[in-house]
């Protein structure tokens, strides 16, 4: 099979945006999961204050879905933008 | 080097096979060690009931070991069965070898959860034998559905006839199938074994919420499947999409691309749904009050947690679909 060079390096490209956003969707999941955990965890112990932990959870992941977004960046301008 | 199709067929026959068996060992052996580490403890604690205790950890053992047989089956059937002697074939038996081997991961470690808890949990309550070990049951079954869809690919992939597909560019899309279903089992299946290993202990620690518990554990696993079911879905529609033949890559890496993607992005969410719900089942047990809060505060939480797992479903559907 003979592979032309522009091919080639749209070949990688979409590759790579899988990649990206395989890999990058590891992380936030893990890290929003133990964070949602936790604030179960918490509400548990105190269910008074389950209003303002819910909110501190919502911030605390939204923090960590933030790598998720690059990921998806990434991934949209590789396959659309180069 | 120009190999004849028999060669290729027989070769990634023995490559699948040894994938499939290798990783499929993997999961069931974590998980039954772990269960025989917490019956050990609780043997110790606990000692009269010991006869008890180890055939709780006899019977969870075997429901981890169950993806393990799957794969044993998957295994011996590349070896020993004849395939058509086509390249594309070679490709869809070394998906099969990748879907079972990495599917059975995620099942066996995350049946040792519950098994490990009842085990505990006999030691602190030895009256709540049955109760555990039904819950125990329940939790780690659940677990095997990652498994099953692992198997159900894998045999697809085995028996249906792709002979008349082009090999550029469907080979890749049997190969991706094998990943995304396999990589998106592991971390689901890690998951709901956890979301069962919290519910068995909570039952342990307070046996008056039984109902409660078990009801949370089930609600909670279910919504731990999604990125499974993502999983499965972006296998399916890989395995039954016929592209026309074309001389570029372009296709091929893209396929792949969408394979790894949704594999792996379910590995993340599988595994926080499953760190969210064990906290929340070991609470529910404590404050029944807080029930409803509780269940509520962490569905939203595990559905935040599957927004990447949506995020790669889209990256996986433009990558097959719109390339």
């Amino acid at each position: 099979m003979e592979i032309a060079g522009a091919d080639l390096v749209r070949a990688a490209a979409l590759l790579g945006a899988g990649l990206a956003m395989g890999f990058g969707a590891i992380g936030p999941g893990v890290g929003e999961g133990y964070a949602a955990g936790r604030a179960c965890e918490a509400i548990g112990r105190n269910p008074k204050e389950a209003g303002l932990l819910t909110r501190t959870m919502l911030v605390g992941q939204a923090v960590s879905e933030s790598t998720g977004i690059y990921s998806l960046v990434i991934a949209l301008l590789l396959i659309f933008v180069v | 080097m120009v190999w004849d199709a028999e060669t290729l067929v027989n070769g990634a026959s023995f490559l699948g096979a040894g994938m499939a068996m290798g990783f499929g060992a993997i999961g069931a052996a974590v998980g039954e060690g772990l269960v025989a580490g917490y019956a050990s403890s609780a043997c110790a604690a606990r000692s009269e009931k010991a006869g008890d205790i180890i055939k709780t950890m006899l019977i969870g053992q075997a429901v981890a070991e169950s993806t393990a047989i799957f794969a044993l089956v998957v295994a011996i059937l590349l070896i020993f069965m004849d395939f058509q002697p086509t390249p594309i074939v070679a490709v869809a038996l070394l998906g099969a070898g990748i879907s079972m081997g990495f599917g059975a991961i995620g099942s066996g470690i995350g049946s040792g959860f519950p098994a490990a808890e009842a085990c505990a949990g006999m030691a602190r309550q030895p009256e709540m034998t049955g109760t555990l070990t039904n819950t125990m049951i329940l939790g780690a079954a659940v677990c095997q559905s990652q498994g099953i869809y692992s198997l159900v690919v894998a045999l697809i992939l085995l028996f249906f006839d792709f002979a008349d597909r082009a090999l550029v560019p469907n080979a890749a899309n049997l190969l991706a199938a094998g990943i995304s279903v396999g990589l998106a089992a592991v971390g689901t299946g890690i998951g709901q074994g956890m979301i069962a290993g919290g519910a068995v202990q909570s039952i342990g620690r307070q046996p008056e919420s039984v109902a409660r518990t078990t009801g949370t554990m089930l609600v909670s696993q279910a919504v731990t499947e999604t990125p499974s079911i993502f999983g499965l879905l972006v296998a399916l529609i890989l395995v039954f999409k016929v592209y026309p033949a074309e001389t570029s890559i372009i296709t091929m890496a893209a396929v792949i691309g969408a394979g790894f993607c949704q594999g792996l992005g379910g590995i993340g969410p599988g595994l926080g749904n499953g760190l969210a719900g064990v906290y929340t089942l070991q609470w529910v047990g404590r404050n029944e009050e807080a029930t409803g809060v509780l269940t509520r505060t962490m569905i939203i939480g595990q559905a935040i947690s599957q927004s990447t797992s949506i995020y790669a479903m889209v990256i996986s559907l433009i990558l097959i679909f719109i390339i």
